[in-house]
């Protein structure tokens, strides 16, 4: 269906990934800002130039087309609804494009608004909707030129929480009945995990990870991608059932031979003032960094021979009285972390 | 107190603006209030009022038709030598218009350098379309900085959206971009009809002062100050009725700025 590699060279920068999506499926690009995401996304937009490589949708190479020629939809950050139109001529602007006659676009308007449950807001001016109304009528209008390809950039960010929850909700809804392909770009691990069927996940420009929300969350690649899904992320180097890791050796529940990467959440950290009894076999002694308030937990940030980060209770920090530069004996257990090839 | 100023910037201040507001004030005393309405209605000054308003609407129509394309031109296509350019049109801004006027004779002229391939066909100077032509030179200017301003305060991101919903880059300039601008436009061509009222120098040199072909009103005001002085004060009081009534239509954008 789709089938893209980008390469788009800037001074400083340079991007060069490949991007694949089946009919139906959507692919979410996940990285951190700057890496490059948003450009990919102007790419198969076709608001930015491919320096090499090329689009393929629906067999068609597309890379040579402007923007207006593509067969694509697009949501931006921001929406960018047309100030001067009102809700219904925003989503009936594609299909006039498209040459379809006033009266009939603007039919076709109406039910897209409807189904996204806005009906009574068919005059309004993108200023007098809110956020999460603003948004739906930008996916709508993207929706509305019946794309083979739809684009969303950041789609949810600028929502507040709450409101975020709903929307998301709604355009996931929205992407499983769409029949296209959809590239998602986002740098929040929810959205992407939530929305997408795949992630690809870029960095400086390149992709580092690729796979089902479950795969990467489970065996992250990065320290990026370890801190967006919550998990201590290590490489080293495994013989049996140990891993050495900077010269700390842990035991892990998997046997294992050569490179490999440990992961192990936060919640798997428990923290001791003196050596504790029983000998865990994962233990160190270890440094505080800094405590900081984590929902409704406290993250401990530690160095040590490797650095950790360790979720307690608040009745754990006053017990514990720990505070910024103590030092702590730090345990993991065994059958908490997780070993994969690197 | 907040907002006081000291006496040093006051005292310049206030004369300053007695300077601009006298002026005005005596040209309201010494009108001839009582004969106004009979003056206003001399076929002499209704004419130059309907020339001036004409030439000055159609220079303004002829600015629009190409100071519009010309200011997307200077804020939206990358071509070299854009800074030349935006500064060669901005020229007539500060030039004294009756070089304007030498200017356009010398182009347009019965022996000008374009001028002479009409000659056979038409003539310019000394017609009321030699007039709006020397308006429109003096008062364009006026219309593209302020569109182009507009322009390139706009967020160009809309267009983008426009292309990826399939319109043509016409449609995103005729659906999406005008509209967008549409506040700029509308000041620039009030702007630029006002500066057009007003025009004299480039007018006179280029266009002559035959009464119903090419005497606007500020030509009228500059004849009649030396046969009729009151005349000529009636018909500044019209002028001034006029520019009061566009500042009253500009009122939002730069009056409250």
């Amino acid at each position: 269906m789709l089938s893209a590699r980008l390469v788009v060279e800037r001074e400083r920068f340079r991007l060069d990934i490949v991007i694949d999506a089946a009919a139906g499926e959507v692919v979410a690009l996940l990285g951190p800002n700057g890496a490059g995401k948003t450009t990919a996304l102007r790419a198969l937009a076709g608001l930015v130039r491919l320096s090499h490589g090329e689009i393929v949708l629906d067999g068609e190479p597309i890379h040579e087309r402007p923007a207006e020629r593509r067969s694509i939809g697009m949501v931006f950050q921001d929406y960018l609804l047309f100030p001067h139109l009102s809700a219904l001529d925003n989503v009936a602007f594609g299909p006039r494009c498209q040459g379809t006659p006033k009266a009939r676009a603007r039919v076709g308007a109406r039910e897209w608004l409807e189904r996204i449950g806005l009906k009574d807001h068919l005059h309004a001016r993108p200023h007098e909707l809110s956020g999460g109304q603003a948004q739906r009528v930008a996916l709508a209008r993207a929706l509305a030129v019946r794309p083979r390809l739809l684009l969303l950039d950041e789609p949810l960010a600028a929502l507040d929480a709450h409101t975020r929850l709903e929307i998301r909700a709604g355009l996931r809804r929205h992407l499983e009945e769409f029949d296209g392909a959809a590239v998602l770009v986002t740098h929040d691990p929810l959205d992407a995990m939530v929305l997408a069927d795949r992630l690809v996940v870029v960095e400086n420009g390149s992709i580092v990870q690729e796979g089902t929300p479950a795969e990467v969350a489970r065996h992250p690649r990065t320290d990026y991608v370890a801190r967006l899904v919550g998990l201590n992320l290590y490489r080293g180097t495994a013989a049996g059932h140990q891993v050495t890791i900077d010269g700390l050796t842990l035991s892990v529940a998997e046997e294992l031979e050569g490179p490999v990467f440990v992961a192990f959440p936060p919640s798997a950290v428990a923290l001791f003032r003196g050596r504790p009894d029983g000998t865990p076999r994962n233990l160190w002694a270890a440094r505080i960094a800094g405590i900081e308030r984590h929902g409704d937990q406290f993250r401990v940030g530690l160095d040590g021979p490797i650095s950790v980060s360790a979720d307690v209770t608040a009745a754990a920090v006053a017990e514990l009285d720990l505070l910024p530069g103590q030092e702590v004996w730090v345990a993991v257990k065994a059958t908490e972390t997780h070993a994969y090839p690197a | 107190m907040r907002g006081a100023a000291p006496w040093g910037l006051a005292v310049p201040a206030v004369a300053g603006m007695a300077f601009l507001v006298l002026p005005l004030v005596g040209l309201a005393v010494r009108a001839p209030w009582t004969t106004l309405p009979a003056r206003l209605t001399e076929p002499r000054v209704l004419e130059a009022l309907r020339l001036s308003l004409i030439t000055a609407t159609t220079a303004t129509v002829v600015c629009l038709a190409l100071g519009v394309p010309l200011a997307w031109l200077l804020a939206r296509a990358r071509f070299r030598g854009r800074g030349l350019v935006r500064a060669l049109v901005t020229v007539p801004l500060v030039l004294p218009p009756v070089v304007g006027g030498v200017a356009l004779l010398l182009v347009f002229g019965r022996n000008g350098l374009i001028g002479r391939w009409f000659s056979g066909a038409f003539t310019l100077p000394f017609t009321t379309a030699g007039v709006v032509m020397a308006e429109a030179f003096v008062a364009m200017p006026f219309l593209v900085i302020s569109v182009e301003g507009t322009l390139r305060a706009a967020d160009p991101r809309y267009e983008e959206a426009a292309a990826t919903l399939g319109a043509s880059r016409w449609t995103v300039f005729r659906r999406v971009t005008l509209p967008l601008v549409a506040p700029g436009v509308v000041a620039g061509a009030v702007l630029c009809w006002a500066r057009a009222l007003g025009e004299f120098g480039a007018t006179i040199t280029f266009a002559g002062n035959l009464p119903g072909t090419t005497q606007t009103m500020p030509l009228a005001v500059y004849l009649a100050l030396e046969t009729d002085p009151e005349a000529a004060i009636v018909l500044s009081l019209v002028l001034l009725a006029v520019c009061v009534a566009v500042l009253a239509v500009l009122r939002d954008r730069w009056i409250k700025a």
